[in-house]
C-alpha cells in the first residue's frame, strides 16, 4: 500500500519589525517602513520650528530634498504622557519623522492580527494590526497614519504658504495625498529592505 | 398583538448586584481573568486585549453602561461572539460572579426598550434583561440581524 505523500510545509513568511517605546508604551513598526534612524541631537541642527501650527503634535520640520518632513511627537499623537524622545524614525514613503524614546529591539513577527472591530475610532488609522512577541501583545503602527492628508495640508499652508495650492488645486492635492496613503496602506512589504541604514548599531547616530 | 415568548437557553451573568442574560448561543466560554494588555486607543469602552486560544480578544467593560459604574474587581471573563457586518469576532466581558446556564422563555423587546435590550425573561422571581451585545458593545457600524456566522477573527497571516 502506498502512503500519500506528506504535504509540503509552507515556508513561514515573516516580517522584520522594530520594537520601540514612546512614554513607556511598546509599539512595533515594520523595518521596511523605517528609512533612517537618527538621534534627536543630530537632527536639532537641521530642524526648523513651525511658528503657529494648529497641529500640536508637530512643532518642527526638516527639509529633505524638495519636501518638508514633519517631526511628529509620538507621545502627543497617542495621547500619552510627555516623554523624553531620544531618537527619530524617518518613515519611508511618508513625510513623517517620528520622535520615539528608544528602540527596544529588532525582531520578527510571523502573524499580524487585524485590529479587533471593537476598536472603532481614530486608532484604526494608527495601527496596521496587533502582534504577539514573546507573549506580549504589541500594536503595529501604520506609518502613514501619523499625519492625515488634512493635517499635511494644514502644515504645508503654515510652513510654505506659497507652495500650498488653493481652491480646486487644493482638493486635487488632498485627493492625491489620500491616494498615495491608500497605495502605501496596501503595500505591505515583508522584506527587510532598508539597506544599510539599519543594519548595525553604528547607523543609529 | 403581544409577541409569543421564545424558549431558549441563556447565560446569566452578574455585574455587581445586578444580573443580566445573554443568549447561550452567543457565548463561547467562561475563563479566569488573565493579563490585560493595554495600548493607546480612543474607544472608551475597550479596556485592552487578552490572548485567548491564540487570538487577541478585546476586553469590553459593559458595566459602565448597564449599572452606571465601571467594575473595580472581576471574577471571570465571559467570552462572547460579537457580530459585525463583515463577520463575527470574540469579545471578553468582565463579570463579577458566577454565571449560570438557564432555559427560559424570552419576551422580545419592544420599541420602548433601549437598543441594547434584546428581551426580557423571568427567573426565580426576577425580571432580567437579555442583552443585545451587537448594540451594547462598540463597533464600526450597526450589526446585521443574528445569524449563525462562524467566521471568527480575521487575520492577516503570513503563513
Amino acid at each position: 500500500m502506498r502512503l500519500p505523500a506528506p504535504a509540503k510545509a509552507q515556508p513561514v513568511r515573516s516580517e522584520q519589525i522594530i520594537l520601540f517605546r514612546i512614554s513607556g508604551q511598546l509599539f512595533a513598526v515594520s523595518s521596511a517602513s523605517v528609512q533612517e534612524v537618527r538621534s534627536v541631537d543630530t537632527l536639532a541642527g537641521s530642524a526648523h520650528e513651525i511658528p503657529q501650527s494648529e497641529i500640536r503634535k508637530v512643532r518642527h520640520t526638516v527639509q529633505r530634498g524638495e519636501h518638508n518632513l514633519y517631526v511628529v511627537n509620538g507621545a502627543l499623537h497617542f495621547n500619552l504622557p510627555p516623554s523624553h524622545a531620544a531618537l527619530v524614525f524617518v518613515l519611508r514613503r511618508t513625510r513623517t519623522a517620528l520622535l520615539v524614546d528608544g528602540i527596544e529591539k529588532m525582531t520578527t513577527m510571523t502573524r499580524l492580527q487585524a485590529l479587533p472591530q471593537a476598536f472603532c475610532n481614530e486608532e484604526r488609522n494608527w495601527y496596521r494590526g496587533i502582534t504577539a512577541i514573546d507573549q506580549i501583545v504589541v500594536p503595529v503602527v501604520k506609518p502613514e497614519g501619523f499625519l492625515t492628508p488634512d493635517e499635511l495640508f494644514a502644515l504645508d499652508s503654515v510652513v510654505d504658504p506659497a507652495l500650498t495650492p488653493t481652491g480646486e488645486e487644493a482638493h486635487e492635492a488632498q485627493a492625491t495625498d489620500r491616494a498615495a496613503q491608500d497605495s502605501a496602506t496596501s503595500d505591505v512589504s515583508s522584506a527587510f529592505s532598508v539597506g544599510t541604514t539599519l543594519d548595525s548599531a553604528s547607523s543609529i547616530q | 398583538m403581544t409577541p409569543l415568548p421564545e424558549s431558549a437557553s441563556f447565560v446569566l451573568l452578574r455585574l455587581s448586584e445586578r444580573r443580566f442574560a445573554v443568549a447561550a448561543s452567543d457565548i463561547a466560554e467562561l475563563v479566569a481573568p488573565s493579563r490585560v494588555f493595554r495600548f493607546p486607543h480612543m474607544t472608551n469602552e475597550v479596556e485592552g486585549v487578552v490572548v485567548r486560544r491564540g487570538r487577541i480578544v478585546p476586553v469590553i467593560d459593559v458595566a459602565g453602561r448597564l449599572i452606571g459604574r465601571r467594575l473595580t474587581s472581576r471574577r471571570f471573563y465571559l467570552i462572547a461572539q460579537r457580530r459585525y457586518t463583515t463577520g463575527t469576532e470574540w469579545i471578553a466581558l468582565p463579570v463579577t460572579g458566577d454565571c449560570e446556564l438557564i432555559f427560559s422563555e424570552m419576551i422580545p423587546a419592544n420599541e420602548a426598550d433601549l437598543p441594547h435590550v434584546a428581551g426580557w425573561l423571568s427567573h426565580n422571581g426576577d425580571v432580567i434583561e437579555v442583552l443585545n451585545l451587537n448594540a451594547l458593545t462598540p463597533g464600526p457600524s450597526p450589526a446585521p440581524p443574528q445569524t449563525s456566522v462562524a467566521d471568527n477573527q480575521r487575520q492577516e497571516a503570513f503563513l
